[in-house]
């Protein structure tokens, strides 16, 4: 079986997605990913030049809904969902010195 | 009396003609949950203070002679990717431990002003990616029927509650089968329905593109009751349709004379369990004989299915989870130093395995360089999955399969291999790539005592008819009388 993806891509695609992964998860993943994508390949025998993606599988019209003034969660239960709140705000850390 | 051994219709039925009530019923399952639950592990979280106010409430109601909802009696079980007010929903993951919802999903809404009541939220593969349940991030859920078996998934605390008794019927979700083999792996009815018949407003996402919410119920009647509760468009979910919905109930009538029905070649070119073919066949007999015509169709691009629903599926769950950053809800690590720290150690301590795979690959087929080969491909192949469905609706009614290649697996037998697991939804997959409706229905058991289920597909909005025949082919059934034995074993050890 030909390498589809190597480890190192493994890390960038990683941090791609924010996620930090081990050594060992880095290792295993590897192995994985490669016998998954290999597998995922048959797709690529079949002719697609001519054929429309689907991404909407049973409307392709929009939907639209009357402009119309609807409440909001309380703004209360919305502020008491985790345990990062202050004052109103989420807080998260400094992004700027 | 096992009150808990009623389907929905009967309790309902029982308590309008005022000969049980509302307490009574929702007491016996709180007992059987007791006797069971330990064993099997369907629930993350029970709900059964308030459940059992909210039956006091209506049977005072009924006491007075005051007007109640018209499903009063029916008991519920909700997966916990379904959110509810004021209710953990952790979607199993540690991601979202102690996360209440400030609201209620639209399926939700619509089960309370109809008069059900939840006992409790079920157990799930992590972000419902899975097909045994065995990758939930707090408890492995076992099959009712054989305790060293799983019992599918996602949906598999679902469906081992019903058949345990331990609700009448549950709402489960269905993205690549995540209804239907649970429910065949458990021996219950499981439907899927058409991609925007139920309104996907406060399903925690997975796949937006394919995923539904649908049924588990006991029996094909219950099905139907709860498809005529839950369908419907919804101002708040884009992509629900505003198509008139039938009365489901009328479908539960005998005859099956005009009805044309497919049988694809291709489904039979994989590997199959022989107790599979041979139930699925002795099936093929019975609805042959109840009057339907049967005829061999082909849906040439079915081998294409697999890789194309991973890949996008996968595609739509990495951008679909990305929201869990550790800020707003949820988990947040304690262990970061920056912003960009903070989002990579909650994402990486917070979500399992399966999760990180399904992400690496979803981002890997949305990357600069791969979009084109992978995911816009698995897109193009859509299409053409699509189109092979259209072809044979135009000449068939419905079609029929096995709902998955064999029985139930053991616990352990596919979690340390990602594509083996990937390979037993095959027979599920192509129906969400085509936003069609399905449903699962037991057909047999295998000489093990596992339950096999019979797919049966429709064409969009198809559910009525699907519904008939498989209420048709029920009256041919042995599932409603056989039950598993797990709760006379205990019965008789504490005897």
């Amino acid at each position: 079986m030909k390498r589809v993806i190597s480890g190192k891509e493994i890390e960038h695609i990683a941090r791609l997605a924010r996620l930090a992964i081990s050594l060992d998860e880095k290792k295993e993943f590897t192995v994985q990913l490669n016998s998954i994508l290999d597998y995922f390949k048959k797709i690529s025998e079949l002719n697609t030049d001519n054929i429309e993606p689907t991404a909407y599988i049973i409307s392709k019209t929009n939907r639209y809904n009357e402009d119309s003034v609807r409440d909001s969660l309380p703004k209360k239960e919305v502020f008491s969902l985790g345990p990062f709140m202050e004052e109103g705000f989420f807080k998260a850390p400094r992004i700027m010195e | 009396m096992f009150l808990d051994r009623l389907s929905a219709y009967q309790a309902i039925d029982l308590v309008k003609k005022k000969q049980i009530t509302v307490s009574e019923i929702l007491q016996d399952i709180i007992k059987r949950i007791e006797q069971v639950e330990e064993s099997i592990k369907a629930f993350l979280t029970l709900n059964l203070k308030e459940a059992l106010q909210e039956a006091k409430d209506y049977d005072r109601k009924i006491n007075l002679g005051e007007e109640v909802p018209p499903y009063v009696g029916m008991m519920i079980a909700v997966k916990d990717n379904i959110v509810t007010k004021g209710i953990e929903t952790t979607c199993g993951s540690k991601i979202l431990k102690g996360f209440f919802p400030p609201y209620n999903a639209t399926v939700i809404e619509k089960l309370k002003e109809a008069g059900a009541i939840i006992i409790g939220k079920t157990n799930l593969d992590e972000f419902a990616m899975g097909s045994s349940t065995e990758n939930s991030a707090y408890q492995v859920t076992r099959n009712p029927w054989v305790l060293s078996r799983v019992p599918g998934g996602s949906s598999g605390g679902s469906a081992a509650a019903v058949v345990a008794d331990e609700s009448q019927v549950a709402l489960g979700t269905d993205t690549g089968g995540s209804i239907r083999q649970p429910a065949s792996f458990c021996g219950i009815v499981g439907l899927k329905p058409t991609y925007g018949r139920v309104s996907r407003y406060g399903l925690i996402a997975f796949a937006s593109s394919l995923d539904q919410i649908g049924p588990l119920t006991k029996n094909v009647k219950d099905c139907a009751l709860l498809m005529n509760i839950i369908s419907g468009s919804d101002h708040r979910d884009s992509t629900s349709q505003d198509i008139e919905v039938s009365n489901y109930l009328n479908y539960c009538q005998e005859g099956l004379k005009n009805i044309k029905i497919g049988i694809p070649r291709e489904y039979f070119q994989e590997k199959m369990d022989r107790e599979v073919k041979e139930a699925f066949d002795k099936s093929l007999l019975i609805i042959e004989r109840m009057g339907a015509e049967l005829e061999e169709i082909s849906l040439p691009h079915t081998a294409y299915s697999l890789p194309t629903y991973y890949l996008i599926a996968n595609a739509e769950a990495s951008s679909n989870l990305a929201r869990y950053d550790g800020i707003q809800y949820g988990y947040r690590s304690q262990d970061f130093h920056n912003l960009f720290s903070l989002y990579c150690k909650t994402r990486s301590e917070g979500f399992g395995k399966e999760v990180k795979r399904r992400i690496l690959l979803g981002t890997y087929a949305l990357s600069s360089g791969y979009y084109d080969a992978y995911y816009l491909k698995a897109q193009k192949v859509r299409t053409l999955i699509k189109e092979d469905f259209d072809q044979a609706f135009k000449k068939i009614d419905l079609l029929l399969t096995p709902t998955s290649p064999t029985p139930a697996f053991k616990l352990g037998e596919k979690i340390t291999d990602p594509l083996m697991m990937y390979l037993s939804d095959i027979f599920t997959i192509p129906v969400n790539l085509a936003g069609l409706p399905a449903l699962s229905i037991n057909c047999g058991f295998s000489q093990e005592g596992l339950p096999i289920g019979l797919q049966i597909i429709g064409p969009p909005f198809g559910e009525g008819k699907i519904i008939k025949v498989a209420y048709n082919f029920e009256q041919q059934n042995e599932i409603e009388k056989k039950k598993p034995s797990i709760g006379e074993i205990k019965e008789n050890k504490e005897k």
